[in-house]
């Protein structure tokens, strides 16, 4: 008999350019919050899981599992990382999920980090197109930019999908971030000030795409037993499940949808016993606002296509039917790559528990996360209930 | 007999006019018709010798219906290779499908390499130690910003395919003219050539292409009556134009090569590329006299026929004339980020 | 050890010169790049060399304005998903047109151009990008 297994405590450190933080301070910022939160002993974690993406490229530095226990005085428990590219956050958490799950361990810390900022541009670009595929994608000058512009270039196509689209994604994450503390942009962008920003790659512009963040995320994750020790208010994964797909976007059959997230949504669905209209709150993956669109599509919130409709529709507003990325997303809350999978577990329990103070959405029992890889070779979804 | 069984050339699309480089020095704008030069063609960011040679070799092997793995010899003439020490040739051979049982190596003979690599394939088909040879001439020429040499100096490429199974044009003599003569040279290390000025003149281009010219002329028993085309070598569209008055040739006979005027002059594919503008409309029968000039100082004289099998080959590839209609105008400023001349881009 | 990229270019200089990929003969497929194992076939598969014949249509596109300090000398340039007659799918910058004037389903050829090089003393790496197809008179007699 497999055993439930609880969120007891969340930390996230503020996200943005946090140029007087290391990748050690980012890392420990979080590492504390999430253990104060919960309230564990030290003592009781046993063991790390870092969701990390390149931390060598970035910062020099690897081996994060065993930075993280020396950093945080946790001694000789066990530690490592994962790196699924932006997934990365995600996959710590399923990982820690699993492990205690099949009862291996009781009580995990799950730490999502990246510090991205101490590098030049071009190094920057770079890195991030290593989660696409670097030898037949980047290395010809394909920017990870530009892989999603072909994606938002062919939903136009297809679907006649709508810059004004496009932006509205922007302005509703802008607005909600407003109202998140730990956010790397808390101001509203009006409408026209995306649509007159500069492309990056036509038709995306830099209004349209998530910026280059340091920042960090923790969670204790652990058996319900010992959550309810802990706190009155645990908050359950109810569901965790992962889907691959292509590395390269040029070798998908469909470039407007990715099926990765279309299955592991529906087998999350499934396996949580729910329907997508039960889902309260959701956190999509916005790298750039096209996929947030897809992701509405891919997940079932939008009907193939209407994506773009929906969102000017309102649907995926506070107060809408389906209210998506009340942190801000990946665009306005920031996407320190490893850190994002996590940071978006952390907005669900915050929601779940009521204190998300400004963004609340009402009476929400249901939450999901969908963390993605590249240009979605990867897709790990999460949901939580209360 | 030995002659011409393909053929093709390459012209990056991109041009500067003469008179926008003038006015960005503060010479007269009006000097195109001064040099006889009044646009030249500007390799993009991501060319150079290579991807040149290349898309003249392949329209060669498709001009010529060639098997590629017939190809004995490889030879690329230029004087911008992309590399120092590291052969052009082998890009050449890997990009169009040749076999690793071949010949090759880089030739630089300022701007006939590629005729006397013409020559090279020539000999190597007549011993029948290969049964095609492959001579490319291509540059990507380089001018110091302000100098003279920057209103002509131009990139394209033209690759002949030299066997002796039904040429579309028989070479049917050559000869060479070679002296000690330092008109113009590029020292290792150096991004720019230097030039004697006015002494890259008479000493130079006049006496061997005239030499040149007279010594094939006498080896072949023929005068200037005997030929319906002339190319001579176009550092500009004035050199050629004298030197035919110089020699007694009518001017019309040397109207149809002179590509000079709206592309520049090509370096080692200058002389070769006048000789393909001539093999894309030469009625089948004419003759073609062509001397290459390349500094340092040397030329290579050539008799050429062309061959009925031409009328077969035709249309397969795009002409020279095809290539110098497809353009598109830079300014001076784009040119110099393409040229690589802003040195903090580096 | 090798100096950088020259190992992992030399590799597949015959796929990136000549769009050289596979087939399996099982079911069919062409695949670009060249892939080891047929991922429909998996074991069942047979994969034969097969060169493409560098013809086809624009799938998708950008034009990238910001890009690495390697392509700063290209911007603005194109980039697109190019569909082969054949049916794969192939990344690479289009050339010699204006961004503009680039639109879904333009046909275009294979050219042959650098595509990257490491610094000013390193390795130049060739390879293809495409083109659209280039108009070809033959001239008549004059």
């Amino acid at each position: 008999m497999t055993r439930r297994v609880a969120i007891a405590g969340v930390g996230i450190s503020k996200f943005g350019e946090l140029w007087e933080q290391s990748i050690r301070d980012i890392t420990l910022e979080a590492g504390m919050l999430c253990i104060f939160d919960s309230g564990i002993r030290g003592g009781d974690i046993d063991a790390i899981c870092i969701g990390n993406m390149s931390a060598g490229r970035f910062t020099g530095q690897e081996h994060l599992g065993a930075l993280a226990a020396d950093m945080g005085g946790l001694g000789n428990v066990p530690s490592y990382s994962v790196e699924a590219a932006c997934a990365s956050g995600g996959a710590a958490v399923r990982q820690a999920y699993m492990a205690i799950r099949s009862g291996e361990h009781d009580a995990m810390m799950v730490l999502g980090m990246e510090k991205m900022s101490d590098v030049t541009q071009t190094e920057a670009m770079n890195t991030m197109s290593v989660a696409s595929d670097w030898e037949w994608e980047g290395l010809g000058g394909a920017t990870f930019p530009a892989l999603y512009a072909f994606m938002a270039r062919r939903h136009m196509y297809e679907y006649g999908t709508t810059e004004e689209q496009l932006s509205l994604v922007t302005v509703k994450n802008h607005a909600n971030a407003a109202h998140n503390p730990y956010a790397q942009f808390q101001r509203p962008v009006p409408l026209e000030v995306v649509m007159k920003s500069g492309f990056i790659a036509d038709p995306l512009r830099v209004l349209h795409s998530s910026p280059i963040s340091d920042g960090a995320a923790g969670l204790v994750m652990c058996s319900e037993e010992k959550a309810r020790e802990l706190t009155d208010t645990p908050v359950f994964i109810e569901a965790s499940t992962q889907a691959s797909d292509t590395l390269a976007l040029h070798d998908r059959k469909s470039i407007t949808r990715m099926d990765s997230v279309v299955i592991s949504s529906r087998e999350a669905l499934k396996k949580a016993g729910l329907k997508i209209d039960d889902i309260g709150v959701i956190e999509l993956h916005d790298s750039f606002t096209i996929s947030e669109i897809m992701q509405m599509e891919d997940i079932g919130i939008a009907k193939k296509g209407e994506g773009g409709k929906a969102v000017e529709e309102g649907i995926t507003q506070i107060g809408g039917n389906s209210p998506v990325n009340t942190s801000g997303g990946l665009k306005a809350r920031g996407h320190p790559i490893g850190a994002t999978g996590v940071a978006q577990i952390v907005e669900l329990v915050y929601q779940l528990r009521g204190e998300a103070e400004g963004r609340q959405v009402e009476g929400v029992e249901k939450g999901m996360a969908v963390n993605i890889g590249g240009t979605g070779a990867t897709s790990i979804v999460h949901i939580l209930g209360r | 007999m030995v002659g011409i069984v393909g053929y093709g050339v390459y012209v990056p699309r991109y041009r500067i006019k003469t008179g926008d480089i003038a006015n960005v020095w503060g010479a007269d704008p009006n000097i195109g018709k001064a040099l006889g030069v009044f646009e030249k063609s500007v390799p993009g960011p991501d060319e150079d010798v290579a991807t040149i040679s290349v898309e003249a070799a392949r329209n060669a092997v498709k001009y010529g219906r060639i098997d590629p793995t017939k190809i004995g010899a490889v030879y690329v003439g230029s004087e911008s290779h992309p590399y120092a020490v590291k052969p052009t040739g082998t890009i050449v051979a890997e990009a169009i499908g040749c076999t690793a049982d071949i010949t090759c190596a880089d030739y630089e003979f300022a701007c006939k390499a590629g005729t006397a690599a013409i020559q090279t394939c020539m000999g190597l088909v007549q011993s029948e130690m290969v049964e095609l040879g492959l001579a490319i001439g291509s540059d990507t020429a380089q001018g110091r910003p302000g100098d003279a040499l920057e209103y002509s100096a131009a990139a394209g490429g033209v690759a002949i395919i030299v066997g002796d199974k039904k040429p579309v044009a028989t070479i049917e003599d050559t000869v060479s003219y070679t002296t000690d003569t330092p008109d113009f040279w590029r020292r290792e290390g150096e991004d720019f050539p230097s030039h004697g000025a006015r002494f890259t003149g008479e000493p130079a281009y006049f006496r061997h292409v005239g030499e040149g010219a007279k010594s094939l002329f006498r080896k072949t028993k023929t005068t200037v009556d005997d030929y319906d085309y002339f190319v001579f070598h176009m550092p500009n569209g004035k050199f050629p134009i004298s030197m035919g008055r110089q020699l007694g040739v009518p001017p019309e006979k040397l109207e149809d090569g002179l590509v000079v005027r709206s592309i520049g002059n090509t370096y080692s594919a200058s002389a070769m590329m006048g000789l393909a503008r001539i093999l894309d409309i030469a009625e089948p029968g004419s003759k073609i006299f062509m001397v290459s000039y390349g500094s340092g100082a040397g030329s290579d004289a050539f008799v050429i026929k062309v061959e009925k099998e031409i009328e077969k080959h035709r249309g397969q590839v795009p002409t020279v004339d095809d290539y110098i209609e497809r353009k598109t105008y830079v300014d001076y400023s784009v040119y110099a980020k393409y040229r690589r001349k802003i040195v903090a881009l580096g | 050890m090798a100096e950088k990229g020259v190992a992992q270019v030399w590799r597949k200089i015959r796929a990136i010169y000549n769009i050289q990929g596979n087939i399996c003969k099982t079911c069919d497929t062409h695949f670009f790049p060249p892939r080891l194992v047929c991922p429909n076939c998996r074991r069942k598969g047979q994969l034969e060399d097969y060169k493409f014949k560098g013809l086809g249509n624009i799938h998708t596109f950008t034009i990238v304005r910001q890009a690495p300090e390697d392509f700063k000398r290209q911007m603005p340039y194109v980039v697109a998903q190019v569909e082969l007659d054949e049916g794969a799918r192939i990344t690479a910058q289009i050339v010699n047109v204006d961004p503009e004037d680039v639109e879904i389903g333009m046909r275009v050829r294979a050219c042959f151009r650098k595509i990257t090089e490491y610094g000013g003393g390193g390795l130049i790496v060739y390879g293809y990008k495409f083109e659209p197809v280039l108009k070809v008179t033959g001239h008549p007699y004059p």
